[in-house]
């Protein structure tokens, strides 16, 4: 007997998507629908956008987990080479915004080509080391440290930091899962922090002033302390069972900036206190652990790297934003996945979801 | 065989994969839990602290303002303070009607309608919730009755505020400017400059003078107080607090006893004089006559007074000094004699004709000599002492342009010195270049260069029009010979916490190329003016030092655009401007000076008298018998009356003599 059309309907749409993923992924917007609207002054012009554009993210997201992540993969070349293209053509032509150049603009539209570097990076490294999987040397893993040294450093010359570090820690992971020799991660971390004073002289003035205001906010409370000695009381304030939704002062009375963006997660924490951040912590935690069982799974040299690259990086947003909001971490630019307000953003996730769960499939 | 160098393990590849993957996993869940971590201590250890801080307006930031820098002269005598005063301040959006507050106050202490009109100007400056001050200065009697009925009024408080005060006011108001309330042009530069942050609470900023260009360092760091304040937004105690860094003082290169004897010498007169230290570039005095009282700025001006020093004939606002521009007249002919010296277009001994008047070839138009019976023949040196126009006429036409224009720009003519003031004019040193930019919109026979355009270049008219500024720092120039300073007003900036003092730089900036012998004949045919035979052979009556010095006539331009019609003053208007350049001891100069005084006729006629007591009185100490009794900031003894009517005779004698370069037409 042939079952409903719509029932068909319905198979054909769940039958490539991952139902613990799906599940996590969407306690977590559910939370963020809240979080927005209360942000947002309760007004519903953002949160429409963000119904739009999620719309938007999820048939990307249907797409990359319904095509065959052997067909997918053969995409990195092209993209990444066209991702390292718009980067130079950033150095030479780009848009200077607020004192870095970071946009390309392409007459009707400005685009920010280090966003496509964020997906772009760990597919060809991934894709890289699957092709020489069988004669792997020490002369690939250093092929694949200037694979992502270079698009590194044009980042941060625009100067972006934050986009700069993440971009590079998405290559790192998936160097860190094919197998990077121990000796030279530490080895790489030692030098690291022993260069630490020689790059401090060669950061931007800005980039010194937040890290010293991250240090002791206080030394700067009406400058650029303000942000996160602001956030800090909304948190702080939220208490363990938060003021309430809709009944943050510090939200309400203006002071959190950004609070639809970047700086969401104060708000969130202070409304719902701990225990909301906890459930949020849980939530996330969910979603990292179900991609880690992809990962342990994928069946392709491939499928693991990318599967880990992209569970690795979503984590670092998650703890990043929160870490910088909570006042332990620098203010970097890094959205709170899901939930922060932005097109970009959330497509760049479910990009990486999407995926994930082609990768799942694959087992099957 | 040396091993490979291993980038990879080469253990079993899942058994690394599991390993790398618990390790990464383990990895993101204790980051997690430092996250809870500190989750738990911001909103449960340190939840009551941060509610503290979240209660609305249980603990504000508030700004606390530093002290301006002083500004004082070279012997530490105090040209700007700061002094404390009570302001009565309203806040328009907490007062329950405003126009009624005002009223009900005005029964209280005396508001002027001047008052009315500033609170009204700053009201629309404003932001509602921002307090605007209604009446400064506040009496003691005055601030203590608003305080008593200061429940009746919301919104309304009295403030003690810092308020500038120069004690010199017009003497120095054109060094030292004067500072204002902070509008919105200020405003949005700090935003561009990121300094916001340490204004907050600022109200006053530099507008002009030194108080501008030395903003930075007069104002200082703000500080902050963490205040708890009541429901009421009243302070209650101070929790944390960070003191202001005051403003660093500026001790200025300036000698006020110099600056006002020569202010008074001016008297009512207009005009400009500037006086440099030609061994640092140091200035000694600046004075543009008229000046104005910088108070009246401060605390904001009304449209009306405004307009009247706007329109008044005498241009009180306008620096003379640094952007008035006149034609130098004959204190221009020593630093021609430098430029046909460098060129060899005469020798020290080459005598020539300067006769009464001198023509063109094929052209019978005459140039003619402000002596009207010529002054035979000469030599450089003895053309430089009497002054013989003819005798220039003829340098000029044979050099040419081309020659001098190199020459006379060493000598900063032309561009801006780079002294620290704002808005310094340029000035024009003619060439065929700057002729044809600067009528570009004209037609070709007036953007040419004519070869006759040189001739009465030669003695200081034609397009040649200097600042005071750029003439005495060209006589200083020639003084050293040829070491170039840039000129500065202030001397050195003394840090207001650590006490150093940052010197403004005293190094030469350049050498001119020039022969030191034609210094030595130059400067010693300008001592030769105020010798006998000299055009200023009277100011050189009984010197006590060597002095070196150069008469000038400037014709004057039309009355400018703008000015009012005023005619008492026409006639005076279009007398011809007196100028006298001039530097002492001749061997090894302490002070060198350039004096333009207005239509006061030809010559040494006014400035010359001037700038011989001003060095009189830096050399020597001596007071012009006229001013005993009359300086402030210099102690003298008792009026002689007999000695200051000689005095007075003596300068009205010096005004009669006969002109020295009456430029032909």
């Amino acid at each position: 007997m042939q079952p409903h059309p719509l029932k068909r309907l319905w198979d054909f749409i769940k039958e490539p998507l991952d139902g613990w993923l799906m599940l996590f992924l969407g306690l977590i917007y559910v939370l963020s629908l809240f979080v927005l609207f209360s942000a947002d002054n309760q007004e519903w012009g953002r949160l429409t956008a963000k119904f739009g554009y999620t719309v938007l993210g999820l048939v990307v997201l249907w797409s990359l987990a319904y095509l065959r992540p052997q067909l997918v993969m053969n995409f990195a070349p092209p993209i990444y080479v066209t991702g390292l293209l718009l980067l130079i053509g950033v150095a030479l032509f780009g848009v200077v915004v607020n004192g870095s150049r970071r946009w390309l603009e392409l007459g009707i539209t400005r685009i920010q080509p280090s966003e496509i570097m964020k997906i772009a990076i760990p597919m060809m490294l991934a894709w890289f080391f699957q092709k020489y999987e069988l004669s792997l040397s020490w002369r690939h893993y250093l092929v694949a440290g200037l694979m992502i040294v270079v698009p590194g450093a044009l980042v941060l010359k625009q100067p972006d930091l934050g986009t700069a570090t993440l971009i590079m820690a998405a290559g790192f992971f998936v160097m860190f899962f094919a197998g990077l020799s121990w000796k030279l991660i530490i080895g790489g971390l030692v030098t690291f922090l022993g260069s630490l004073p020689v790059i401090w002289n060669f950061m931007h003035d800005y980039q010194k002033k937040r890290i010293l205001t991250l240090i002791d906010p206080m030394q700067d409370p009406l400058g650029a302390g303000y942000h996160i000695i602001q956030s800090m009381i909304a948190i702080g304030s939220g208490g363990p069972w938060g003021k309430g939704w809709l009944n943050g002062t510090q939200t309400h009375l203006d002071y959190i900036p950004e609070r639809t963006t970047d700086f969401i997660f104060a708000v969130y924490s202070e409304e719902f206190g701990l225990v909301g951040n906890v459930i949020l912590v849980i939530l996330y935690l969910l979603v990292i652990s179900r991609g880690m069982m992809i990962t342990a799974r994928a069946p392709t040299l491939y499928g693991r790297l990318m599967a880990g690259a992209i569970t690795l990086t979503f984590f670092v947003y998650a703890f990043v934003n929160m870490g910088m909001v909570s006042g332990i971490l620098p203010v970097v630019g890094v959205p709170l996945p899901l939930v922060s307000y932005g097109g970009t953003a959330t497509l760049s996730i479910l990009v990486g979801q999407g995926m994930l769960m082609g990768i799942a499939n694959q087992r099957k | 065989m040396p091993r490979p160098t291993r980038l990879k393990n080469t253990r079993s590849d899942d058994e690394q994969f599991e390993l790398r993957l618990i390790v990464a996993y383990g990895f993101m869940i204790l980051m997690f839990i430092v996250l809870v971590g500190r989750f738990v201590y911001l909103q449960v250890m340190q939840h009551d602290h941060y509610m503290t801080l979240a209660q609305n307006n249980r603990i504000s930031l508030v700004p606390t303002l530093p002290n301006r820098g002083l500004i004082v002269d070279r012997n530490g005598v105090v040209l700007a303070q700061n002094y404390s005063a009570y302001t009565l301040e309203v806040t328009p959006s907490k007062t329950g009607g405003l126009d009624s507050t005002v009223e009900a106050l005005g029964k209280l202490v005396d508001i002027t309608p001047r008052d009315m009109k500033r609170f009204k100007k700053f009201l629309s400056e404003s932001r509602n919730f921002e307090p605007v001050p209604l009446k400064m200065k506040l009496t003691e009697e005055e601030a203590a009755r608003v305080a008593a009925n200061g429940w009746r009024f919301p919104g309304v408080e009295v403030k003690a505020r810092l308020f500038r005060d120069y004690p010199f006011k017009e003497m120095t108001s054109h060094v030292l400017g004067y500072i204002g309330r902070i509008n919105q042009k200020d405003q949005d530069r700090l935003d561009d400059e990121g300094k916001t942050a340490n204004y907050r609470g600022t109200d006053y900023i530099g507008k002009t003078g030194l108080e501008a260009v030395y903003e930075d360092d007069l104002h200082g760091t703000s500080g902050f107080e963490e205040v708890e304040t009541d429901a009421g937004g009243h302070a209650i105690r101070t929790l944390r607090r960070t003191p202001p860094i005051n403003g660093n003082t500026l001790k200025l290169a300036l000698d006020i006893r110099l600056q006002e004897v020569a202010d008074k010498l001016f008297g009512q007169r207009r005009g400009a004089l500037v006086a440099i230290d030609p061994q640092t570039g140091g200035v000694l005095a600046f004075l543009s006559k008229p000046g104005f009282d910088p108070s009246l700025f401060i605390d904001g001006i009304d449209s009306a007074t405004w307009k009247t020093l706007n329109e008044d004939w005498q241009k009180p606002m306008v620096n003379r000094a640094l952007r008035g521009v006149y034609p130098p007249g004959s204190t221009f002919k020593p630093f021609m004699a430098m430029a046909a010296l460098e060129t060899g277009t005469i020798g020290y001994n080459d005598v020539r004709a300067a006769p009464a008047f001198f023509t063109l070839p094929g052209s019978s138009h005459q140039f003619r000599d402000s002596n009207k019976h010529g002054n035979g023949s000469a030599n450089l040196a003895r053309a430089i002492q009497v002054s013989s126009d003819t005798f220039f006429y003829k340098l000029a036409w044979d050099m040419g342009i081309d020659k001098i224009h190199p020459v006379l720009s060493q000598f900063g003519l032309g561009s801006r010195t780079g002294i620290d003031l704002d808005g310094e004019a340029t000035g024009v040193l003619p060439s065929k270049e700057w002729k044809e930019k600067r009528f570009a919109k004209y037609k070709p026979e007036v953007r040419r260069w004519y070869p006759a355009d040189v001739v009465s270049i030669g003695i200081g008219q034609g397009f040649n029009a200097y600042t005071p500024l750029q003439m005495a720092n060209a006589v200083a120039i020639m003084a050293n010979d040829g070491n170039v300073f840039k000129p500065h007003l202030v001397q050195e900036v003394v840090d207001a916490k650590s006490g150093k003092e940052r010197r403004i730089e005293t190094q030469p900036t350049r050498q001119l190329p020039f022969k030191e012998t034609n210094f030595e004949y130059i400067k010693h045919a300008m001592e030769t003016v105020l010798k006998p035979g000299g055009t200023a052979a009277r100011i050189g009556v009984g010197l006590q030092y060597t002095m070196a010095g150069k008469t000038g006539t400037a014709q004057v331009v039309a009355i400018k655009q703008g000015a009012k019609y005023n005619s008492a003053a026409i006639s005076e208007q279009q007398r011809d401007h007196s100028w006298f350049v001039a530097f002492a001891p001749v061997e090894q100069p302490k002070i060198a000076v350039a004096v333009i005084v207005e239509n006061a006729g030809w010559g040494a006629a006014a400035a010359a008298p001037i700038a011989r007591a001003l060095t009189d009185f830096y050399m020597l100490g001596k007071v012009p018998a006229d001013l005993v009794g009359q300086l402030t900031t210099v102690k003298t003894g008792t009026a002689d009356p007999n000695a200051a009517a000689r005095a007075q005779a003596e300068r009205a004698a010096a005004e009669q003599e006969t002109p020295d370069a009456t430029p032909s037409p």
